[in-house]
């Protein structure tokens, strides 16, 4: 008895202490390899490929930060995680930044001491159902059976969602969108819910996905986004900037494709010189070279090419711009100048 | 020639504490706990101080905060408005019940396993052979998933069930095989003498012991063996039965039917439950099994020739000779195994079984990322539970052990 209570101090202590370390930063550059913690396999957003390397939307993300902080895209390390060990990871230093579809919540922010550096996916909890079921709106659900992933935000919207429209249902509680798949294709929940995105990247994977309808509510607002450990802040700049880099790029029409040329000389515009280095010294500021983010946007691309590439219409997820659209052209995406 | 003189009386010295080994493992004892004492002391200021450094402090304050997620099996009143607190009282029920359930259940299987693993008869010991390696040498958590996925796959969905010549259909009209589990009839207990007819049934179990200790005695006293069987089956179903049809069958069954997206009404058993039950009973069952053996074997073979020269017949020499003495080796490490399924019950999570690992140590974690305090209160639980455990079953070792007269 002595001795469990020895393990357990042992491990919470250990746990507390690798938290309290700051200079995510230099962390990073000694190592010459970033942590990034990302979904356990989520289509188009972050999954392995036939040759087990990583690739998605979000990896995206996490290649962009790597390129700018050591220059290389691939110097980067994948930390699979779930929805619940997800926070654990960051918190304890495991990962230095999490890039899995995450949304962006109060308790999250203040309570957890997370930072989220901004937003690269506006998005919405929605339903999916078998077509046979015979279903066409999500107010027609009652007394279904549906999966869920366990400790998400999602499942707080879906008890709210059902309590705020009178109706009752029966939760079947999953681990990963893997298992929810496999448990929603057997038949052993009617529907499963989960964030638009992922509905439709799920889709995707199905034999025949014209055998199921997304229900048109969109039950919950779901800002997903990278975030970080509170208290670093020059880190937090770091995967800011970087994540703002992107969405600059696209709005300034600095692609993968004329980047080189771009940033061989200054151009007439002053704002992409101080994005690619060529004036200014933004990534000195940042404690980074001055191409990190000509390297960012290399990498990948810059947000709109990520976008088309992995989740875009022409993809099997086929997920439309819609609110990711930039500022110009109608959208949400917004970033700050780069000035 | 040498002398033997007495130790020196009454006058301790600082220096005996060293050098004399009467007092010193009780020096080094000492400082081994100050030592202990210290570094304990060292790693909680640690926490503290890094969890200040954080911004985080210790409290249990989110317990009373509305918990927000909704749990499927629920014996106490519970809705997503309710606190964590709560949850995680049901998460506790929940834990309770799978692992009274698989203990029950492990026991029937290990003893019966045990006992006929020194069978006479080649196929049947083998066999029990065969299921004890088997079940043992695989981890229980391999096994919780194999049930558990072959009852979502192989298992039909509530909708074939539905339309004019369903690919799948009800057993006796009662009772729905699904991938979600099983649906039987519940009884419904209407009014007052509903309520009397469970009592006459608890009465006549109550019953069936008194008469069985009364026979026993009269046996141990007069060397009369009374008929043990007959009278205990009568005792069983008679009077509930007489009082059942006298009241005007005041129990009645509400069957599962077809509603919606869903079967309504009867008695729902999760897949999760079954998976994680069956799979800790099968598995534990195995280990118990060996204690049973090694219980039997440790009885001298002369004891059963004895028996059986008395005229015994083998069954009786089992249940009268062998398993009494048996028990005393048995008992002990049928705690631990007790202790094993309470504990293993917290793989529920990954059937999606909402105990209180999964509550508790899971969603209430994950929402208010108070992942410490969770964990110290999870910690609490299970060593609460296990002592718990441990003394109720260490009375009843006390209770069957050998007597000396």
């Amino acid at each position: 008895m002595k001795k469990t209570a020895f393990y357990g101090a042992l491990t919470v202590a250990g746990f507390a202490a690798s938290m309290a370390s700051a200079a995510t930063l230099d962390d990073v550059k000694e190592r010459g390899t970033l942590n990034c913690g990302v979904t356990t396999g989520l289509i188009g957003f972050a999954s392995p490929d036939a040759n087990g390397v990583w690739e998605g939307f979000d990896v995206g993300v996490c290649r962009a930060v790597a390129a700018a902080v050591l220059g290389d895209p691939t110097a980067v390390e994948f930390v699979p995680t779930t929805g619940k060990t997800r926070f654990t990871a960051l918190a304890s230093g495991e990962i230095d930044v999490l890039a899995r579809n995450t949304t962006w919540t109060f308790s999250r922010d203040v309570d957890l001491k997370f930072e989220f550096v901004g937003i690269n996916y506006y998005d919405g909890q929605g339903f999916i159902a078998p077509r046979d079921l015979g279903v066409s709106s999500a107010k027609e659900l009652d007394g279904a059976t549906v999966c869920i992933q366990t400790g998400t935000t999602t499942e707080l919207n879906l008890a709210d969602y059902f309590r705020a429209n009178n109706i009752s249902y029966e939760p079947v509680p999953i681990e990963t969108n893997a298992e929810g798949q496999q448990q929603y294709l057997a038949g052993a929940c009617d529907v499963y819910t989960t964030d638009a995105s992922g509905l439709a990247a799920t889709r995707a994977a199905f034999e025949n996905p014209q055998d199921h309808i997304i229900l048109p509510e969109i039950i919950s607002k779901e800002p997903l986004g990278p975030l970080v450990r509170h208290g670093d802040n020059d880190w937090a700049d770091v995967v800011r900037w970087t994540l703002n880099a992107l969405i600059a790029a696209e709005e300034l029409g600095v692609t993968s494709a004329n980047i080189e040329e771009l940033a061989a000389a200054p151009t007439g515009n002053p704002e992409v010189n101080r994005l690619l280095g060529t004036e200014d010294e933004l990534g000195a500021m940042l404690g980074l070279e001055a191409d990190w983010a000509k390297n960012a946007i290399a990498a990948g691309g810059n947000y709109g090419e990520l976008f088309e590439k992995n989740i875009g219409e022409n993809t099997p997820i086929g997920l439309a711009r819609g609110l990711n659209a930039q500022w110009t052209e109608g959208g949400l995406l917004y970033t700050p100048p780069f000035r | 020639m040498t002398s033997v003189t007495d130790p020196p009386q009454g006058s301790f010295r600082l220096s005996m504490l060293i050098n004399d080994t009467r007092y010193r493992s009780y020096t080094f004892q000492f400082i081994a706990l100050v030592l202990l004492i210290g570094f304990m002391a060292y790693l909680g200021i640690n926490l503290v101080s890094n969890l200040a450094a954080q911004g985080l402090n210790i409290s249990f304050g989110f317990l009373g905060n509305a918990a927000g997620y909704d749990i499927n099996q629920t014996l106490v009143e519970y809705d997503s408005q309710s606190s964590h607190l709560r949850a995680a009282v049901v998460g506790i029920i929940n834990t309770l019940i799978v692992a009274f359930l698989a203990c029950v259940t492990a026991t029937i299987f290990g003893v019966i396993a045990g006992v006929l693993r020194l069978s006479n008869n080649w196929v049947v010991r083998k066999l029990m052979a065969f299921y004890v390696e088997i079940f043992r040498n695989i981890p229980v958590l391999i096994w919780i998933i194999i049930i558990f996925s072959i009852m979502t796959v192989s298992m039909p969905a509530p909708r074939d069930f539905r339309g004019e010549d369903p690919s799948a259909s009800m057993l006796f009209e009662s009772f729905a095989f699904t991938n979600r589990g099983v649906y039987s009839p519940a009884p419904v207990i209407d009014g007052a003498s509903g309520w009397i007819v469970i009592g006459v049934f608890i009465a006549s179990i109550i019953g069936i012991f008194a008469y069985r200790r009364y026979a026993t005695k009269k046996l141990y006293d007069t060397g009369q063996l009374l008929p043990m069987l007959w009278p205990s089956v009568a005792l069983f179903f008679v009077p509930v039965t007489l009082v059942y049809f006298i009241l005007g069958r005041p129990i009645t069954l509400d069957y599962p039917s077809l509603q919606g997206f869903n079967f309504q009404g009867g008695l729902h058993l999760r897949g999760s439950l079954i998976a994680l039950w069956f799979a800790l009973a099968i598995y534990t069952g195995a280990f118990i099994a060996e204690n049973v053996r090694a219980g039997i074997l440790a009885i001298s073979k002369g004891q059963t020739e004895a028996a059986a020269s008395l005229g015994l017949r083998p069954g009786r020499i089992m249940n009268l000779v062998i398993l009494p003495q048996a028990l005393r080796v048995i008992i002990p490490p049928l705690i631990s195994q007790y202790l094993n399924i309470t504990k293993n019950s917290s793989l529920a999570i990954a059937v999606g079984y909402m105990d209180v690992t999964s509550t508790l140590g899971g969603i209430t974690l994950n929402q208010t990322g108070r992942a410490i305090e969770c964990i110290l209160l999870l910690m609490l639980f299970y060593l609460t539970i296990s002592l718990l455990i441990s003394a109720v079953m260490n009375v009843y070792n006390n209770s069957v052990k050998l007597r000396e007269r």
